[in-house]
């Protein structure tokens, strides 16, 4: 049996561009369910917002560059959205992160230009709008010493090699290691973060910091600078330590995402949506180009969710949402929709350089110009599951998301106050 | 029965990417080293664990069974299910304490106390008796225990006779409504009868969750398929089952079948495909136009917390859009993972401490929402709550109860 539920709109998909859309039609009035199988990418990314960090060489200025982008890639997302499109979606997400659970936290950026952020590897990568507490190790802005800090309980970090590479791209660098005592053998940035919460392990963590440090250094820091209060984190450290402090995005779990992903999904929770998470799409209901209704797996019996718009942001090959059948044909696996940037019959689908821009790199579903899913009336597509990008790659991922989401919901909101008003 | 995990979990394994978004939901690990994960204990410890040997470590006797890793996983992995099996095979090595085959049968502690409910209550009461009990037991002395009710819900039900109207639901009321808080059932059944149900209560029993969230999987399967035996021949006319014991519910619908390998029984797939949890239900026909509305103002402020098992059933947060329909109510949406109890894991002396840890976020949050009351769908929940917020909590059902001016 199947039980069945009735809401406006159904966005498939928990990542930035779900979650983003999910809370702009809730803004905009509409009921809205968003599902999800899991957790989306949001918790592995490092939570700056790029736009476009290279084309193909590093892009100093992204606002400037995505006019010519656009034109030498006509199948690209951004080229369908239009550049003047990006700068309001980064307004809204601004205002997101302001009016978010974490007190005083805020982005910092704009199209104007792009941040070089230090990586844990010590390379530079570009980005455009970038969380308050990775502001400081900006290398556009500032190559004066870095001092690098790691712990032996967070494994996954090297300040070593971090300050290395940081040096041999100009950046005088050194590495220092903290005693940091977590009750067992090894720690991520996470439980990192949530210790430093807390203001008397802060207390503590700086004063051990502070003995280390040499005049005129600034600290780079994994990021872990608090879930919760990262604000109150990054401004104490700085203000104990006197001189700027910076994170460093860490492998996963990525604390800086999951502090965007709790901005987003506070935002949808305060307009009134919904967000259901471990259930999988697997199927739909159509009725002719119309789709009617979603199946999503749920404990001991499906719920059919009947709605009159679906946003699909379920991600494209990456997360699972676009596969890649051992019959060598891609699918879109929750809803069936034509897929569009696949390798034609006999054409290599993969090859052997791993950091080549792959055959398969750019599929995604197949949509018209209004983001609306080939075949269908009423199902449009954001985020990575829009064919034609290669987000990794271009540096374009969180643009690409927030823009395109902003754009589904637009055209949602605007067909419903059509049928309102006919 | 065979200790060879089900296909269906150990399939799941190869699609852990070692993501790590399970490790950061996990309520127990963020607070104590004693649990080192779900992503280490279960997809990476299950590759070590090689049929017919023994479990690697004893850690995996910290997982809380919440289920949250599962739910959060964006692979499919049944990271729960996998830890869950791999408890049991722990304890067929290590054996069970007594504590554990006491504490896991409310049937048993329910039929011993109910009538001498005036004493036992008090005893629960009483210092000497608890410091005594965790010295004996190992149940701590200032874990959160119900107070018997002193009568079963199941006696009020055989004297009342629920209107024919033909439109038939099946009420699967669970042991804490049964032995503890008989006027919840009551309250269902009032709230049911209102819309134009015809309220049938089965004679039943446990459901066997507290057994195989303890590890003991041969009596959890007997109990749960006594359960399934009883309830699926009052379901076969197509009529629904429903329940206001969020995790009962969530055992019948799936973990039974997936955790104890019972996905083939026929009486248990039934009843798991018919069961609905209270708000679930409500929501689906309100949806259809179909759940009256003639609700009262409430003009009192709670908070919701919405439980971990809740969360397993896959159905969003139901109680929310059901509050949204009682003027006056303010409802502060409680943004913690878990409250720690876990059904009977923060009555255990060794876990009581870090079951308050896990739900410190939670108490704090209720604190701050300057709420008198807290609304939440489970009772081991609602009782965990009380006991560490002092504040009163009520099943969602009651505030429909009250809105709709039958209390």
């Amino acid at each position: 049996m199947t039980a069945e539920r009735h809401v406006d709109a159904v966005v498939i998909g928990a990542g930035t561009a779900g979650l983003t859309a999910g809370a702009l039609l809730a803004e905009g009035g509409a009921r809205v369910v968003v599902v999800a199988k899991g957790v989306g990418s949001t918790h592995l990314a490092p939570g700056t917002v790029d736009v476009l960090g290279y084309d193909p060489d590093r892009v100093e200025a992204p606002g400037a560059a995505l006019a010519g982008f656009v034109a030498a890639h006509p199948e690209h997302p951004y080229a369908r959205l239009g550049p003047d499109a990006v700068e309001p979606a980064l307004e809204w997400f601004r205002a997101k992160v302001q009016a978010g659970p974490q007190p005083g936290y805020a982005y910092v950026g704009d199209l104007a230009r792009n941040h070089m952020l230090p990586t844990a590897a010590g390379a530079l990568r570009p980005s455009a709008l970038v969380p308050e507490t990775m502001a400081p190790g900006d290398a556009a802005a500032d190559t004066s010493p870095v001092c690098v800090a790691g712990m032996r309980v967070l494994r996954d970090f090297h300040p070593e090699l971090c300050a290395a590479n940081l040096t041999a791209a100009g950046i005088p660098a050194r590495a220092v290691e903290l005693e940091v005592d977590m009750g067992r053998a090894d720690a991520n940035a996470l439980g990192l973060a949530r210790r430093l919460d807390d203001p008397s392990f802060r207390a503590a963590f700086a004063g051990q910091l502070g003995s280390k440090l040499r005049g005129g250094e600034r600290v780079a820091l994994p990021a872990m600078l608090g879930l919760r209060d990262p604000h109150r984190v990054w401004t104490e450290l700085q203000e104990r330590l006197d001189t700027p402090v910076f994170e460093i995005p860490t492998l996963p779990p990525s604390v800086p995402g999951m502090r965007l992903s709790d901005v987003l999904r506070a935002a949808l929770r305060a307009a009134g949506g919904r967000l259901v998470l471990g259930s999988e799409v697997v199927g739909g209901e159509r009725d002719g180009a119309r789709v009617s209704a979603v199946r999503v797996h749920a404990s001991g019996h499906d719920v059919l969710y009947h709605a009159r718009w679906f946003v699909l942001a379920a991600g494209g090959l990456n997360s699972g949402s676009i596969e890649l059948g051992s019959d060598w044909v891609v699918r879109e696996t929750a809803l069936g929709l034509p897929v569009h940037g696949a390798p034609g019959p006999g054409e290599p689908r993969f090859l052997p350089d791993v950091f080549a821009e792959q055959p398969l790199s750019r599929v995604g579903i197949a949509v018209d110009a209004g983001l609306r899913a080939e075949g269908t009336e009423n199902v449009l597509v954001a985020g990575a599951s829009l064919p034609g990008a290669v987000p990794w790659k271009e540096g374009s991922g969180e643009g690409i998301a927030l823009t395109s989401a902003h754009r589904a919901a637009a055209a949602v909101l605007a067909a419903e106050r059509i049928e309102a008003t006919a | 029965m065979t200790d060879v995990l089900h296909e269906l979990l150990r399939g799941s394994l190869d699609h852990c990417v070692k993501c790590t978004i399970c490790e950061t939901a996990c309520p127990v690990s963020n607070v104590t080293p004693l649990f080192p994960g779900p992503k280490y204990e279960g997809p990476q410890a299950e590759r070590l664990r090689v049929a017919g040997d023994p479990s690697v470590d004893h850690s995996v006797d910290y997982c809380s069974g919440c289920g949250i890793c599962t739910q959060v996983c964006p692979q499919g992995v049944k990271i729960a299910e996998i830890n869950a099996q791999a408890r049991n095979k722990l304890k067929q090595r290590d054996g069970v304490p007594l504590r554990d085959r006491i504490i896991t049968r409310p049937t048993v502690v329910g039929r011993l106390g109910t009538p001498a409910a005036p004493i036992a209550n008090a005893s629960a009461r009483n210092r000497l008796v608890r410091v005594a009990t965790e010295k004996l037991m190992r149940i701590h002395r200032d874990a959160p225990v119900p107070s018997f009710a002193g009568r079963r819900f199941s006696s009020w039900a055989k004297k009342h006779s629920s209107p024919r109207t033909g439109r038939k639901v099946v009420y699967f009321h669970g042991c804490g409504t049964e032995y503890y808080e008989p006027e919840e059932g009551e309250k269902l059944v009032a709230i049911l009868e209102h819309n134009g149900f015809e309220v049938e209560v089965p004679k039943q029993d446990c459901c066997g969750l507290p057994l195989q969230s303890s590890g003991l999987f041969d009596d959890a399967r007997k109990v749960v398929l006594r359960l399934a035996r009883a309830l699926a021949p009052h379901v076969r006319d197509g009529s629904i089952i429903v329940g206001n014991a969020t995790s009962c519910t969530v055992m019948l619908k799936r973990e039974a079948r997936e955790i104890l390998s019972l996905e083939d029984d026929p009486d248990l797939k039934l009843v798991s495909e018919r069961t609905y949890d209270i708000c679930e239900l409500l929501l689906e026909l309100h949806d259809r136009g179909e759940l009256k509305t003639d609700f009262r103002p409430v003009p009192e402020k709670i908070a919701y917390h919405a439980p971990c098992q809740q969360q397993g059933h896959g159905i969003g947060k139901p109680a929310l859009d059901l509050f949204a329909l009682i003027p006056e109510l303010e409802v502060v949406e409680m943004d913690a993972r878990c409250c720690g109890i876990a059904g009977t894991y923060g009555l255990k002396q060794e876990k009581y401490e870090i079951a308050m840890a896990v739900g410190a976020d939670l108490f704090g949050q209720v604190a701050a929402s300057g709420a008198d009351t807290v609304a939440c769908d489970s009772e081991t929940c609602r009782w965990q709550i009380s006991h560490a917020t002092d504040r009163p909590s009520v099943h969602p059902i009651d505030l429909l109860h009250r809105a709709y001016g039958l209390s």
